[in-house]
């Protein structure tokens, strides 16, 4: 199978490429919304990457929740709330972006160090799935029931919640309206008159 | 179960017999599914375009296209060269890339699509495991392309409009997924296939629409409100929103939505077809038939006639539901935007809930009849 082998390695190619370039594009964009976009770009990659991975079910919820749900309401929030704001300097500016770059780097050292130190391969032969749908439903409702529907309650409680909090109390003010015309008297015109 | 058609092997072996290396010949036969898909894709849509046409016509008691080839059946061409002759304007002050990508998103998405619905027991691209759940993750990327295009257009009315069509999207898609997992559940799988599969055995008798008829009248109203057609086409509605997110498109771009509009709602109508009207199968058993005329299966002539009938059968299913959709064109009223939200949140999910519960207790219950 040297035709899968390549096509394999060229679509991991791609996909890391494009992963790695759209997220340097979400931090480093000035436009915000040019960083959402790209968010799901990132998002699409990652989906990629499960499918990659054997993860079909998986790969069609991140596309379904990540790209479909949570990218768009990044989206309407950015376009709903279109506030200009003019940042002012920071004082000791250079001092944060220091922390930030050696926050950033020495996650990125344990991450790498992780990475080299880890054996990967837990079998010796990797196998293809016919489908993980089956065992995804045999596990949710066998030995991960309770957490499984702990979640749904904890997110049906925070839907409820958050309809509780958007909506509107409203106070109705009795203020009579007043009906007549605001218009100031015209003055007449003369006829006749010279 | 019998291996029916399989045009991948026959083709790998056809060139294999020539003296060509089957790897290569497999990659010979790879452009050609996708080839089919779109082409499949795109003539369902402008059939659909042409019969919009001639129905509206019938409605309004007169003749519609008839020039331009017999019946005007070459109206959609025309429309097609016309459309691509067309100079493509881009708003001053519009964002140009965003602008152009945005149409381009939409029309993928709705494309892409294809390549799970199945034309007959072999006759599908991609035959995967999570077929039906594919489809809805795919259409849920159409919104991004539409906020996408309304807020490059550099325009109020599409920003709104582009609002508002991702807004009528993401809330029918609720409702949509929940009658489709009705479905699933009696199926014991997310594969169309399978789903078809499962429909199989008594005819007629054996549709999910007799099973699921509130989840049948729920996927048919998500999937209009889906495809913004009337009543639900708030997001292009003349009178309020002057063409919605597509105000400032013109040409190629413009083609894109209008195709994508209409490959939706072919896509929609397949997917009506294969999820409650039994797919490819025919009205009456046709295994039956073979048994009675004494035909074996693996029969190739017979296999032939068998997958023309399949095809024939799912496209009547499917543009049964197109002129069921171009004539609520013309009998029903538009909605306003607040009654569209009403009806998918208050109305359609709570029903959407109650048909899921009640599947999985009759299924419990019958689970000869339900899929057990």
């Amino acid at each position: 199978m040297k035709l899968a082998q390549g096509v394999e390695i060229v679509s991991l190619l791609v996909l890391t490429v494009m992963v790695v370039a759209a997220a340097l594009g979400v931090v480093l964009s000035p436009s915000i919304v040019y960083a959402a976009f790209l968010l799901g770009l990132v998002f699409l990659g990652i989906a990629g990457m499960y499918l990659m991975l054997n993860a079909d079910f998986v790969a069609a919820a991140q596309v379904l929740i990540y790209v479909g749900a949570v990218n768009v309401l990044i989206l309407f929030a950015i376009m709903l709330v279109n506030r200009r704001k003019v940042y002012r300097e920071v004082k000791l500016g250079a001092v944060r972006q220091l922390v930030a770059i050696t926050v950033c780097v020495s996650l990125f050292a344990l991450l790498l160090y992780t990475n080299l130190n880890t054996v990967w391969l837990l079998t010796p032969e990797v196998k293809a799935l016919p489908s993980v749908i089956v065992a995804l439903g045999q596990h949710f409702f066998n030995e991960y029931l309770l957490p499984f529907e702990l979640a749904s309650v904890l997110l049906l409680v925070a839907l409820i919640g958050a309809i509780i909090l958007a909506r509107r109390e409203f106070i109705p003010d009795r203020q009579v309206e007043n009906l007549e015309l605001v218009e100031r008297p015209k003055e007449l015109i003369g006829v006749g008159e010279e | 179960m019998v291996e029916g058609i399989d045009l991948q092997r026959s083709f790998v072996e056809l060139f294999s017999g020539l003296g060509i290396d089957p790897e290569v010949a497999r990659v010979m036969w790879m452009p050609l599914p996708m080839l089919a898909v779109v082409t499949i894709a795109t003539v369902g849509a402008l059939a659909a375009t042409w019969l919009e046409r001639k129905i509206s016509a019938a409605a309004q008691q007169r003749i519609g296209p008839e020039y331009a080839g017999p019946f005007g059946l070459a109206i959609p061409a025309a429309d097609v060269v016309k459309l691509l002759i067309k100079q493509t304007v881009v708003p001053a002050n519009a964002d140009p890339l965003l602008f152009v990508l945005g149409p381009v998103i939409v029309f993928i998405s709705v494309f892409l699509s294809f390549l799970v619905i199945p034309f007959g027991e072999n006759l599908v691209i991609s035959n995967v495991a999570t077929g039906i759940f594919l489809v809805i993750a795919i259409s849920s990327i159409a919104p991004i392309g539409l906020l996408m295009s309304g807020y490059s257009s550099n325009n109020k009315y599409s920003l709104l409009g582009g609002l508002r069509a991702a807004a009528q999207s993401i809330s029918y898609e609720i409702p949509l997924a929940l009658a489709a997992l009705a479905v699933a559940m009696m199926s014991n799988g997310l594969s169309t296939v399978e789903i078809v599969e499962q429909q199989a055995g008594w005819g007629i008798l054996s549709w999910n629409v007799w099973r699921q008829p509130i989840g049948f009248i729920i996927f048919i109203i998500a999937a209009l409100a889906e495809c913004e057609r009337i009543p639900f086409d708030l997001p292009e509605a003349e009178e309020e929103l002057v063409a919605g997110y597509q105000t400032e498109y013109s040409g190629v771009n413009f083609m894109l939505f209008y195709g994508a509009s209409y490959a939706n709602l072919f896509l929609s109508a397949l997917l009506v077809a294969i999820l409650y009207l039994g797919g490819w199968e025919l009205p009456f058993p046709i295994d039956k038939v073979a048994e009675l005329l004494n035909i074996a299966e693996t029969n190739p002539i017979w296999q032939l006639i068998a997958a023309f009938l399949g095809v024939t059968v799912i496209l009547l299913k499917a543009f049964a539901f197109i002129f069921l959709a171009i004539l609520l064109r013309w009998t029903v009223p538009r909605v306003r935007i607040d009654q569209l939200l009403d009806l998918g949140w208050k109305f359609l999910l709570p029903i959407g809930f109650a048909n899921l519960l009640l599947t999985a207790a009759l299924k419990l219950a019958f689970p000869g009849a339900f899929g057990g």
